[in-house]
């Protein structure tokens, strides 16, 4: 039975007789795959749009109505080596593009502001020295404040309005006293300008804006720029089903297509991308990914099925199920929502930054105006001053102190491999002492290898490789992957529940259980050395041969957990997985702490104890039931092939077959931290050299905007220089 | 001084068709792939760019 796709799901009618669809695209990189994929796709006909976007690895395409089925993109994209898949992009995602793009609308507007108004300040400044006569200071105040008003009102909006949430929830945030000291600044210059004073204030509440305008840019381009990709990575492990449309007639589907009560078919060697309960057929499934067991399960009618299962053998209909109460799912949402709730305690950086902040500027600006009095100058004077110490001591560099960093340690963390999934994951990564590891899928391979690949002889396994790519099996498939086979043998027969056999030469080759081939000797020979394997025979006329095909640990697991260990990092594993198994790894690798048959709920419980130990947590896992633990941990990584779930849940995302990218993370975000640190030093000292020349009324509009921006700049090039460091260290 | 009549609202009207044009092209979603288009403005061949209707 070939099912057929349907992507119709996917596809937008823009009107006019045009449809839409976005695709996510894996492997694009270069300008060269750019023009590729463009030229082959403009090149069929009626298709009007075809446009790469680089940096969120997305095609977009547009064509005539009814000319094209999306699957004919997808299988020419295929041709040429892309592996494609139809992305909808999730509400979150959409909400964060259209946030980012006012936000670039208010730093524009603000720019241009503070341009024309510096173009106005500056003979102002001269004038004042030389021989500006008052009308015509009056004039260019005036022309100021018509273009500083508006701007300020407009791109000040984000401040305004969460300081007025905030407000209104009977709280403050940073942004209240930004917004008190931009509306003060604004008004006192509106006050002076209309009596004729020297100074006035327009240029300087702009540049404040712009310089916060940028900050709040930079840490949101860098959120959005990780959910695209971490939105693709969803997209492409092409999360389908196999649904019944008909009494025998069947098609695939998008998740999002299939509802509770739909019969879907879940083939051998497919992975389950529904929860429910088998109503037809045999088989065996791997639950590994949400139970951490790694040895098959038998399933029949009445078995439930969760998301993430394998299906080995037989095919199995499937009724599909809400997840509802009572499901394993609805379990681990459970156990995910306390853990996150625990988590939200963590207060960020620049938030204490700023909780001192407020405080202790506001006192200084009241001594400095009751100081001015008592020494005997006018109360219009005194309110100046004190207005000059709120605008000087406006939170310029400190905005930006840590967007800037976190923007140029993530820039450098995704050249390495590692998405960010939150901006304070940095933080909190950097003061890791414990690194607790899942065995299954995250210290070993996703998939299956072969663990005897030396003992047999080259030609026999590239035969067995082409024999074992007519089988679905995962078993077979691994033996397939490991021989690198690219072209089947043909007239393969599969006999369900034994194996496959065809002819090679007149000879007999057959692939598939030990009895099937006549190999119950060698086999059992294999299990007693390596029980932890499972065995696939292969026969070529007379000979024999068996493979062992097991989980194998990560390249570079050792090497990355000597490293951590190295860093003074403990390590220890936490896995759902059988003793010998677990002990195997563990010693392998060198760990001397290990948990085997552990559950959702020990998991958590074992990290609680951790951290009442003060001790603090990062989790490293891939399972479902490790969601609930990651989101427990102070900090939590995830594989790219781990659940969704988990994925959604992990603070960090690494890609690629090698754990180095954890250990990689871990030095990109202490040096990160060290420069928050410094950056937040710098702002605190700005502050220091600037507040005394304010309270002796030496703040001139001048001075505002040298010290300022000065101030900015240097926060900026000193995070750049994260860049750099970061460099050596990978 | 007489000139600053008309250069200063010169001056503001060249910024402010600055900034149209910055709101327009952000519009047009020119900011979108900032990475890919850097590497088309040196790509070789403008057939991508400009197909022939069909």
């Amino acid at each position: 039975m070939q099912a057929a796709r349907d992507f119709s799901h996917y596809v937008r009618d823009l009107g006019s007789g045009v449809s839409h669809i976005d695709l996510a695209v894996e492997g694009v990189s270069c300008a060269g795959c750019m023009s590729k994929i463009e030229r082959a796709l403009s090149a069929l006909p009626d298709v009007t749009l075809a446009r790469v976007n680089l940096t969120d690895r997305r095609v977009a395409l547009e064509w005539k109505q009814g000319a094209h089925d999306p699957t004919r993109f997808i299988d020419r994209l295929a041709e040429l080596g892309y592996k494609a898949y139809p992305f909808e992009p999730v509400r979150a995602e959409a909400l964060e593009t259209e946030q980012a793009s006012f936000l670039l609308r208010c730093l524009g507007v603000a720019a241009f502001g503070a341009m024309n108004v510096m173009m106005l300040s500056v003979p102002v400044w001269s004038g004042n020295v030389t021989d500006m006569i008052p009308e015509q200071r009056d004039f260019f105040h005036w022309l100021s404040a018509l273009i500083a008003l508006p701007a300020a009102a407009y791109s000040g909006q984000p401040f305004f309005r969460s300081a007025f949430r905030a407000l209104r929830a009977r709280s403050t945030n940073m942004d209240v006293p930004i917004s008190i000291g931009i509306v003060l600044a604004l008004a006192m210059s509106v006050v002076e300008t209309i009596h004729h004073a020297e100074h006035a204030y327009f240029d300087a509440a702009l540049m404040l804006i712009t310089f916060l305008v940028a900050g709040r840019y930079l840490d949101q381009s860098m959120r959005r720029r990780t959910r695209a990709v971490a939105g693709n990575l969803a997209a492409l492990r092409g999360e389908t089903a196999t649904k019944f449309v008909g009494v025998d007639e069947i098609s695939e589907v998008p998740i999002a297509a299939v509802q509770a009560g739909d019969i879907v078919l879940l083939r051998p060697g497919e992975r389950s991308a529904v929860d429910g309960s088998v109503i037809e057929g045999r088989s065996k499934i791997d639950q590994s990914l949400i139970t951490g067991e790694t040895l098959p399960v038998k399933a029949g009618p009445g078995t439930a099925v969760y998301a993430g299962t394998l299906n080995l053998s037989g095919a199995l209909r499937v009724r599909v199920s809400a997840a509802s109460e009572g499901t394993l799912l609805s379990e681990i949402g459970r156990l995910l929502d306390n853990a996150v709730q625990a988590r939200t305690r963590y207060v960020q950086l620049a938030d204490r930054a700023a909780r001192l902040y407020a405080p202790v500027v506001h006192a200084a600006a009241l001594l400095t105006m009751l100081g001015w009095v008592a020494f005997g100058a006018s109360w219009h004077d005194a309110i100046v001053m004190a207005i000059a110490v709120l605008i000087i001591t406006c939170p310029c560099a400190l905005g930006l102190a840590i967007p800037a960093v976190q923007t140029v340690v993530s820039g450098a963390m995704f050249r390495n491999g590692v998405l960010l999934n939150s901006g304070d994951a940095i933080e909190r990564l950097a003061d890791v002492d414990r690194a607790v590891f899942d065995k299954t899928g995250t210290l070993t391979l996703p998939e299956l290898d072969v663990a005897n690949a030396a003992s047999i002889p080259a030609k026999m396994f590239e035969l067995a490789g082409r024999l074992a790519l007519a089988s679905h099996h995962p078993v077979a498939s691994a033996v397939a992957r490991a021989a690198k086979a690219k072209t089947p043998l043909a007239g393969v027969e599969e006999i369900t529940g034994q194996g496959v056999h065809g002819f090679v030469d007149g000879l007999e080759v057959r692939l598939g259980r030990p009895s099937f081939c006549g190999a119950d000797y060698l086999a059992n020979d294999i299990l007693c050395r390596d029980p932890e394997a499972s065995v696939v025979a292969f026969r070529h006329g007379e000979t024999c041969h068996v493979f062992a095909v097991r989980q194998r640990l990560r390249p570079d697991a050792a090497r990355a957990v000597a490293a951590l260990q190295q860093c003074g990092i403990g390590v220890e594993i936490l896995s759902g997985d059988r003793k010998p198994a677990v002990r195997h790894a563990a010693q392998s690798l060198g760990i001397h702490e290990w948990r085997a048959g552990v559950t959702p709920a020990d998991k958590i419980a074992r990290i609680d104890e951790l951290k009442r130990h003060g001790v603090k947590v990062m989790m490293v896992g891939d399972g479902m039931n490790d969601a609930p633990a990651l989101a427990a941990a102070h900090v939590s990584m995830s594989p790219a092939t781990a659940t969704h779930l988990s994925q959604a849940t992990a603070d960090l995302v690494f890609l690629g077959d090698r754990l180095t990218p954890v250990v990689a993370a871990i030095g990109f975000s202490r040096k990160a931290l060290r420069l928050m640190r410094q950056n937040l030093w710098l702002a605190a000292v700005y502050n220091l050299l600037a507040v005394p020349l304010a309270i002796a009324g030496l703040a001139t509009p001048l001075v505002a905007a040298a010290a300022m921006s000065g101030s900015s700049l240097l926060v900026i090039l000193n995070a750049l220089r994260a860049h750099r460091g970061v460099r050596e260290l990978s | 001084m007489e000139v600053l009549v008309f250069l200063v609202p010169l001056a503001l009207v060249l910024g402010l068709l600055g900034l149209v044009g910055f709101l327009w092209s952000l519009r047009n979603g020119q900011y979108n792939d900032l990475e890919g288009a850097g590497w088309r403005a040196i790509a070789d061949d403008d057939s991508v760019q400009d197909k022939p209707a069909p």
